[in-house]
């Protein structure tokens, strides 16, 4: 491991100054859970370690009135799943933060950091995706260097994302579902914890008052692109018609025809197609089990 | 993991709490927690394992919270309180998860262990009677090549009995 200093900025303004300094030789830490393993694996020569844990902005959960709450980047995996409004709001947030790692790395590793890790096979994105989620990024020249981007514009290729020299998450913010709305995460895996997702389907559904039919829907799926998938053709399928297992199905299908993943020790293509078609019609049902309450 | 002590950046200065005694020493800044507490505080109990978060041999309490001390720098525990297996036996004895572990065998090479029983320490100190499912997802993180973890789950169930 190259030898790096630790760096513990307290202000966003002094994390982006050290980031935009050292640029490709400096990462920001959270929970350390995948940079720390990485710069052992010599993934990069670093010069600066910065520990954006002592920034409020980054390590703060805000509810907001109009029912949206903002997750600071480095909030850890535990606080997520602790905090009681979250579990009754986003519960499809809830479904991948308890599946992270164990409860070691649950203790550290932040939902944040596993966007900016920017894996295809993140579990947190995909939820995030479907609650069109925003990211909010402070970047180098002050208050007016501040952008938001969309979670499914995030990433740009595996271990890549948009975020510029200098430039840092600040926080995760989730605006409010409203009424009828339902999500849900889950992954295969062949162990029960403690693994890396084969594949994986987050999916949200808005629908009408009378629960009947699909007003609004959102699929994304894990470990089957170079950067979590959307899939506008499922969506499609829901989007308009009549809740039944005909419909669902469809989506399912069109989930698994999009999935174009490769072959690695964990699956081959095959599973992972058929995978993100099962996981994706049992994740619509239980979103809308969740939006019908 | 080998971590050289070569000239490069400034040492950072830490105090903090380790088992329930005041520490303060310098640390090289990409030193992990695990190897400070081995090598600059003097504490080997915590085991190196895999060095990437799958095992945890090298489990200890940072502020109340199970952590791979191998992803954790030596640098940021300033402030903090760190409790390692050394810290569970007392005056009066053995820790009764040490205790059950002993007398149900749940260990054979031992490598895992205080990662095991600090793991199964935070468990029992928030959920004093934890189901079986609970126990065994809980101590997920931690790997044991030996005993096939009824052995350890049955200690861990023995201890919690004994501490009610």
């Amino acid at each position: 491991m190259h030898p790096f200093a630790y760096e513990a900025p307290t202000t966003i303004d002094a994390a982006v100054a050290l980031l935009d300094k050292h640029g490709d030789r400096a990462r920001p830490i959270a929970g350390g859970t995948d940079v720390l393993v990485q710069a052992r694996a010599n993934r990069w020569d670093l010069d600066a370690i910065v520990d954006v844990k002592n920034i409020p902005e980054l390590t703060e959960i805000s509810h907001y009135p109009d029912g949206s709450v903002a997750i600071g980047a480095a909030v850890p995996c535990y606080q997520i799943y602790e905090d009681q409004k979250i579990r009754d709001n986003f519960p499809g947030i809830i479904d991948a933060v308890e599946m992270i790692g164990g409860i070691q790395i649950q203790s550290r590793a932040a939902l944040g950091g596993n966007l900016c890790n920017s894996s295809p096979s993140a579990d947190g994105i995909c939820p995030l995706i479907a609650y069109n989620a925003v990211c909010h990024i402070a970047g180098p020249g002050g208050d007016d260097n501040h952008r938001d981007v969309k979670v499914e514009d995030f990433c740009t290729g595996p271990g890549s994302n948009v975020l510029g020299r200098g430039e840092i998450l600040v926080s995760i913010v989730l605006p409010n579902p409203g009424d009828n709305f339902g999500a849900a995460y889950e992954r295969f895996i062949p162990r029960n914890e403690m693994d890396i997702a084969v594949a994986g389907s987050g999916v949200s559904v808005k629908l009408s008052a009378d629960g009947s039919t699909f007003e609004a829907a959102r699929v994304a799926l894990a470990a089957v692109a170079p950067v979590p998938l959307v899939v506008p053709a499922a969506e499609a399928a829901l989007v308009g018609n009549a809740v039944s297992d005909d419909v669902i199905e469809a989506a399912a299908k069109a989930a698994g025809d999009a999935a174009s993943p490769i072959a690695d020790m964990r699956g081959t293509i095959d599973q992972r197609k058929h995978l993100s078609a099962v996981l994706t019609r049992r994740m619509i049902n239980q979103a809308v089990a969740r939006a019908r309450g | 993991m080998t971590t050289q002590i070569t000239p490069g950046p400034s040492r950072v200065h830490v105090r903090t709490t380790i088992n329930g005694q005041a520490h303060e020493f310098l640390v090289p800044p990409y030193m992990s927690l695990l190897d400070t507490l081995r090598e600059i505080v003097g504490l080997t109990g915590t085991k190196e394992g895999c060095l990437d978060g799958n095992c945890g041999a090298c489990t200890v309490s940072l502020d109340g919270r199970i952590v791979d001390s191998c992803l954790v720098l030596g640098a940021e525990i300033d402030g903090k309180s760190v409790e390692t297996v050394e810290g569970m036996a007392t005056a009066d004895g053995l820790h009764p998860l040490q205790q059950a572990f002993l007398e149900e065998a749940a260990l054979q090479c031992g490598i895992c262990t205080p990662g095991f029983l600090v793991a199964a320490k935070g468990l029992l100190d928030n959920e004093p009677a934890p189901d079986e499912h609970r126990i065994r997802h809980w101590l997920a993180g931690n790997l044991c090549r030996c005993t096939g973890y009824d052995k350890i789950v049955r200690a861990v169930q023995k201890a919690s009995a004994e501490m009610a």
